[in-house]
């Protein structure tokens, strides 16, 4: 039997399409950019009525904001439940799979009862392997019969982002800053240091609540998901909530007057102690030698 | 104008999570709740909108007895009432979840006309299904745009700003319609004790709807290997400066 997959050519469609293999074969592809500008009901009246000709046995996509957007239509339109971000599926009757819950700092068990299983898989959780290619469908067909009505949303603008800086998201270095930084002005110091190492700065849900630093440059499972070489936590307590945003960074350094604080326990590396006193000598120390 | 809200009880889980002995759910024995930071701002932009133009809000959430605690929080924020789909504490899926919304909220609606704009979270903190709010405008045959960081009534319709990866795209769609909504779309108010006294005064309404067999059934919970890294100190005070520096280079970045 087949398999449909929806996907943009992205690592994280290709991860999506190693475990859509399981499911059956061959693999048919249906693109992200079929109807473009992006208008998802239309890709969802696409995917079913493709699926449905195909007789496709489960149906695939990246677990990306789009993949899940997308495919969250798909299973509202055809009254069928919907497994997100998934790191491990198994077919059968029910299909087992292990998804991502808390912004991947819980692991789910579940079965999902459905004559098609909707799956999306949780980017960087599967490793790539290599198979058969998947077969492009055309689509023509199905883009000039498309309702009305499934083009109501569509992204009809598009505002470009505000310079603001080094991207949290493409940051070689961030220095970050959480509540025991005490202050918006106390941020002073972040800045100083995230200047002369090029990085970018990020915070915790404390200062963004408190209104000392923007929201974008919030860190954690309802800020940014970051990847940097070396991510430097100032004043930082560690919630869960905020470690979901670090599973990408290479190394972490805790600086805490707390040594039993989440953060220091869960950091490669850490200092103890007055993030006024340790951050100011850091930036000192980078003067000096250079 | 028809404001509503819909908000999900979470437990505020700290720096490590502790499940319960089955394995089924998180132990919250020592935890306090909330709704998820994305629910906070769907709240908060009701609120100013029905501040703006004059109306009725409501929150509604599905979840245990004690979720009423989390839709007087909303209606500290300044939301008029609440609608409690009662449940005994068991998990639902998305699936079921949006069913009996749907049907609460064509009850009200019924009652007391139809809602201009139903706010979402983009996706639940616990379970995160990205489909509840989306499903709802399925059924309810609206409008639904996802993950918005912006919303500016324009008469009859909404402009929505939605986070992409290179900046925002703009969606245009007409009222009645579903938004989900991310933090970050306004600062929540702080709620005042004023508010919160109003709150508790607030009509809550109380429906309880009977549990299907969830079709993404949970089977148990884990919390994922190798989350406690062995960390190094490299001292403590000012006197750490050399050696962090020493790491920068080590790692490339200086
Ligand atoms: C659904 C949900 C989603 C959430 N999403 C996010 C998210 O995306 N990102 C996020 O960050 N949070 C998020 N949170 C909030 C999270 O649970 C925590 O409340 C938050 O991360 C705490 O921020 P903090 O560590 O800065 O503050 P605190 O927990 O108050 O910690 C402050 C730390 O600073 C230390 N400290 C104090 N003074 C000093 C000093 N002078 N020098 C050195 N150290 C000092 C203290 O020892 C402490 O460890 C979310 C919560 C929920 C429920
Ligand atoms: N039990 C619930 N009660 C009310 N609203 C809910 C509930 N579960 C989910 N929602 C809403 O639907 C959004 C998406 O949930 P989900 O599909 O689980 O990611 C949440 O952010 C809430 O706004």
């Amino acid at each position: 039997m087949s398999v449909l997959i929806l996907t943009d050519g992205s690592d994280a469609s290709r991860q999506a399409l190693t475990l859509a293999r399981r499911f059956g074969d061959p693999v048919h592809a249906v693109h992200m950019d079929a109807v473009a500008p992006f208008a998802p009901d239309s890709l969802a009246a696409i995917l079913q009525q493709v699926a449905d000709e195909l007789n496709a046995a489960a149906v695939f996509a990246a677990g990306t904001d789009r993949g899940n957007e997308v495919m969250a239509r798909l299973a509202a339109r055809a009254g069928l439940p919907l497994a997100a971000n998934c790191v491990a599926v198994t077919p059968g009757a029910p299909a087992a799979l292990t998804r991502l819950r808390w912004g991947g700092s819980l692991l789910e068990e579940a079965r999902l009862h459905s004559p098609r299983p909707l799956i999306t898989v949780a980017p960087h959780t599967v490793s790539i392997e290599e198979g058969p290619e998947p077969i492009d469908v055309d689509v023509a067909r199905f883009v000039e019969e498309l309702d009305e009505r499934d083009l109501l949303v569509r992204a009809s603008d598009h505002v470009a982002p505000q310079d603001g800086g080094v991207s949290l998201t493409t940051a070689k270095v961030i220095v970050s800053g959480g509540r025991g930084v005490g202050s918006k002005e106390g941020f002073a110091i972040i800045e100083e240091l995230a200047g002369l190492l090029g990085a970018a700065v990020g915070c915790s849900r404390a200062v963004t609540s408190a209104g000392w630093r923007p929201h974008s440059d919030q860190v954690g499972q309802t800020g940014t998901k970051v990847a940097p070489e070396v991510y430097i936590a100032c004043g930082i307590s560690g919630a869960t909530q905020h470690m979901a945003g670090l599973k990408g960074a290479k190394r972490i350094l805790a600086i805490n007057s707390d040594p039993q604080a989440p953060l220091m326990l869960n950091a490669d590396y850490t200092v103890t102690g007055d993030l006024k006193e340790v951050v100011p000598a850091i930036t000192a120390e980078i003067r000096k030698r250079t | 104008m028809r404001i509503s809200a819909c908000i999900k009880r979470v437990p505020i889980t700290g720096g490590r999570i502790l499940l319960t002995e089955d394995a089924r759910a998180i132990n919250t024995q020592h935890l306090g709740f909330t709704m998820s930071p994305h629910e906070e701002c769907g709240v908060e932009e009701a609120v100013r909108l029905i501040e703006a133009n004059k109306g009725d809000s409501v929150v509604l959430t599905l979840g245990p007895r004690e979720a009423v605690e989390q839709l007087r929080d909303a209606m500290a924020l300044g939301v008029d009432r609440g609608i409690h789909l009662q449940t005994d504490g068991r998990e639902w899926d998305g699936e079921a979840t949006a069913t009996a919304l749907v049907d609460a909220i064509r009850a009200d609606e019924a009652d007391h006309g139809r809602f201009d704009i139903i706010f979402f979270g983009n996706e639940s903190a616990d379970s995160g299904g990205f489909q509840v709010g989306i499903r709802v405008a399925y059924a309810l045959g609206r409008a639904c745009v996802t993950g918005l960081k912006k919303v500016t009534l324009q008469g009859a319709s909404v402009r929505c700003e939605q986070e992409v990866e290179a900046g925002r795209d703009v969606y245009v769609v007409p009222l009645p319609a579903v938004l989900t909504v991310k933090e970050g779309l306004n600062l929540p108010r702080y709620p005042s004790v004023p508010g919160r006294m109003r709150a508790r005064s607030k009509p809550v309404s109380v429906v309880t709807p009977i549990r299907p067999d969830p079709r993404l059934e949970l089977v148990s919970l884990a919390v994922p290997a190798g989350q406690g890294r062995r960390a190094e100190s490299l001292g403590s005070g000012a006197a750490a400066a050399p050696a962090v520096v020493e790491l920068l280079r080590k790692a490339g970045v200086l």
